[in-house]
């Protein structure tokens, strides 16, 4: 056994042990879907004790995208063939009414996979007369990059230059899913990148108002064991917190400069999600001074209400109401080669990381896409 | 300003396009009916194509077997003719550690040597863009020769073709290879058995990552290299000190994981990979993690995945390691008597998860 193995033996230990003094089964939710991919990656979740389980929240920026979001983006790549559209790699198999922009992209649509916004302003700064839109989706994690790259493009005079902004906020999200009374976890695993801008303290307000154990967990699956061993004990002590596991890159007030960066650029904006339909002051807006570089007053474009997928239940599986193997899709209708929800598609969902890392028996049964290859080939043979 | 107008000619705006408005086509039929870059990954969306379009128009019993080499009877000897063959678009050109012609020549020789095949010559499709500069087409017919005489094959015959400007990128390669498999030799899913130990030969991922960090971040300044190297002379030296190799696969698009999650699907029974055991260098797990990408699905040029029996897997290491090419070879995962046709990675926590061979596009996470 490797230190990190003992270590990580000795924290799943601990959770055994808190969790048999509570003597009932415990959830805890992360919302990062950095947690999610960590603990199925590591294979966590096969470890954890009898009646102790890791839920995903709404942490993933393609899962909690409300689909008329999505079909906002899509349809513009769709529709408008002279102008290349900006995008990281996650959003470009999700599922729009009339496609994804992968099939936009195979049609003919300009779509480039960036891997920071500042991709895109240096693409609209190679060849001026060409507009380039930047689909800016993520948290406080990806917010910063975007409002920085709006301030670069205003630096460098760029009128060709525009995101198409569909930021949101953890806060909100926490605040809408506990105050929604379907709340079936008992403590937060809260983000470390989210962390890392907006600061320990920022929890602060939702533990006194709800009262549920908060606890700020690292990226190593050493980190998310330590966390949930925490959370056990608090749940077993009563404690709330929040904590602060991950100290080495979270502070308790956060980055001043990143912050000042979302406050300078954007606003804070009623938005929809997935799941969690409209929420107060829940997403970023470009302010108007920097309507110039606004996708949205730029083309004129307005989301409409996009309904989501028939029996797709990826607003459930977001929400922590239900896990994918209960959707009636997961697995026979939806999987990762004919995805139906996003959940499905990013690489960060949660039902992608089930069917990819997944270890329960039905799992087994469906996780294979190739199975049917397999009897097509002996078919053949 | 410019004036927005142009941009949606002949199409409805966006704030009015409705839920539906091309209702012959579902979201899901659009994504069916046209072919993504995913198609071409090498993944489970590559497969899908191969099974629903190639397969049932072009079925027989050399093309069914899906292997690397096709392996087919030659009349009047008891050796067996391989043959194979392999589209080369790589971009960068020119990447750490290697080019498109190193590439070309590594990839095919080595699906001939994995067969079990000794290569024999090749035959080397040029597709040339009009525009691509006289200079680079010689580095690259330079790069290509080299690698043949290394790998001890030559060229036999040849096409070239040249296309209108924007209609290829520069210059793609196909190769198609032959090669003679000796009497008594078959490597083949089916002689896995329970008990079997896999090896590899070396450090996975490099290559993928050495030319996605070159194609999309050429600024970024990496001690990474790819792999590509022709494979025959170790795979020589391989088979003639363990008799118990029984399968092999080089992992190139899929990676390790599709490699290990499509033997363990052909062979119905449960593979065992021990996450620790597998060798990754640290400037590549560096990179996959700020790719935002998984080193077990990344492509190698230069490494081979080898199953053997257990009494021979001592002397296959050994002949490995003292092989240029395999140095960093190590024993990875064994064939156990579980018959769940799935591929299980230990994780260094003593985690269990499923490895699945990947979907198509390497896609790089958001954050």
């Amino acid at each position: 056994m490797t230190p990190r193995a003992l270590q990580c033996r000795r924290h799943l230990d601990r959770l055994a042990s808190a969790a048999r003094a509570i003597a009932r089964p415990l959830a805890f939710m992360e919302v990062c879907g950095t947690h999610t991919v960590a603990a199925f990656r590591s294979g966590l979740h096969s470890l954890l004790p009898e009646g102790v389980r890791l839920l995903s929240g709404p942490g993933c920026p393609v899962c909690v995208t409300s689909q008329g979001d999505i079909d906002l983006l899509i349809d513009l790549g769709l529709d408008c063939r002279n102008l290349t559209l900006c995008t990281y790699g996650d959003m470009i198999r999700v599922m729009g009414t009339r496609g994804s922009l992968s099939s936009a992209r195979s049609n003919g649509a300009d779509v480039r996979i960036v891997y920071s916004a500042m991709d895109a302003v240096r693409l609209a700064a190679a060849d001026r007369k060409h507009q380039v839109v930047f689909a800016a989706v993520g948290f406080e994690t990806t917010a910063p990059a975007t409002a920085a790259a709006i301030l670069a493009a205003e630096a460098q005079g760029l009128t060709n230059f525009t995101v198409l902004a569909s930021h949101k906020l953890i806060l909100p999200a926490l605040r809408a899913l506990l105050d929604s009374g379907q709340v079936n976890f008992d403590g937060f695993l809260l983000p470390g990148h989210v962390s890392v801008i907006i600061g320990a303290q920022a929890y602060h307000p939702i533990v006194e108002r709800y009262a549920i154990p908060c606890v700020v967990a690292g990226f190593e699956d050493v980190q998310i064991a330590d966390a949930m061993a925490r959370l056990a004990e608090m749940v077993r002590d009563g404690d709330k917190g929040p904590e602060n596991l991950y100290p080495e890159a979270v502070t308790p007030f956060g980055n001043p400069i990143a912050m000042a960066l979302l406050d300078k650029v954007f606003e804070p904006a009623d938005v929809t999600w997935r799941a969690l339909g409209t929420v107060p002051q829940s997403g970023l807006e470009v302010r108007k001074r920097f309507a110039l570089f606004d996708a949205k007053i730029r083309f004129g474009l307005r989301a409409a209400f996009a309904p989501e997928p028939r029996g797709c239940r990826c607003g459930d599986v977001i929400t922590g109401r239900c896990t994918p193997v209960d959707c009636p899709l997961f697995g026979s209708g939806c999987t990762p080669t004919q995805a139906i929800g996003p959940c499905m598609v990013s690489s960060e969902g949660t039902c992608a990381a089930w069917f990819k890392y997944g270890r329960s028996g039905r799992l087994r049964k469906v996780a294979s896409d190739s199975s049917h290859q397999k009897q097509k080939m002996e078919a053949l043979s | 300003m410019i004036d927005m107008s142009d941009l949606f000619k002949g199409s409805s705006t966006i704030a009015s396009a409705a839920p539906g408005i091309n209702s012959a086509h579902t979201p899901r039929s659009a994504a069916r009916d046209t072919i993504t870059l995913a198609h071409g990954g090498g993944g489970q969306l590559t497969d899908e194509l191969i099974a629903s379009v190639m397969l049932p128009r072009l079925a027989n019993d050399a093309l069914n077997q899906l292997l690397d080499s096709a392996i087919v009877d030659l009349a009047g000897t008891r050796q067996r003719l391989a043959m194979t063959i392999d589209g080369y678009v790589v971009q960068p050109l020119f990447f750490p550690g290697g080019d498109i012609g190193r590439l070309a020549i590594s990839g095919t020789i080595n699906d001939l040597a994995v067969s079990g095949a000794r290569p024999l010559g090749i035959a080397l499709g040029l597709i040339l863009a009009e525009g691509l500069e006289r200079g680079i087409l010689e580095r690259i017919m330079d790069s290509l020769a080299r690698t043949a005489a290394q790998a001890n094959v030559k060229i036999f015959t040849g096409d070239t073709k040249v296309v209108g400007r924007g209609q290829a990128d520069g210059i793609f390669i196909t190769t198609a290879g032959v090669g003679l498999v000796p009497e008594g030799r078959r490597f083949h899913p089916d002689q896995v058995r329970p008990g079997d130990l896999i090896l590899l030969s070396g450090t996975i991922a490099d290559h993928g990552l050495a030319v996605m960090l070159a194609r999309e971040m050429p600024d970024v300044k990496c001690s990474l290299v790819s792999d590509v190297a022709p494979l025959n002379d170790m795979i020589d030296s391989l088979l003639a000190a363990a008799p118990g190799v029984v399968f092999m696969r080089d992992p190139t698009r899929g990676g390790l994981a599709g490699v290990a999650a499509d033997l363990a699907v052909r062979t119905g029974y449960t593979i065992e990979l021990d996450e620790p055991a597998i060798p990754v260098h640290p400037a590549t797990l560096h990179a996959a993690e700020m790719l935002g990408l998984d080193p077990l699905d990344v492509a190698n040029e230069g490494k081979v995945f080898i199953v053997v029996r257990p009494d021979s897997a001592a002397a296959a290491l050994a002949a490995l390691k003292g092989h240029e090419l395999g140095r960093d070879a190590a024993i990875i995962g064994k064939i156990t008597a579980a018959r769940e046709g799935l591929c299980e990675l230990i994780t260094e926590i003593g985690g269990r998860r499923v490895l699945q061979k990947p979907y198509g596009e390497q896609l790089p996470r958001i954050c």
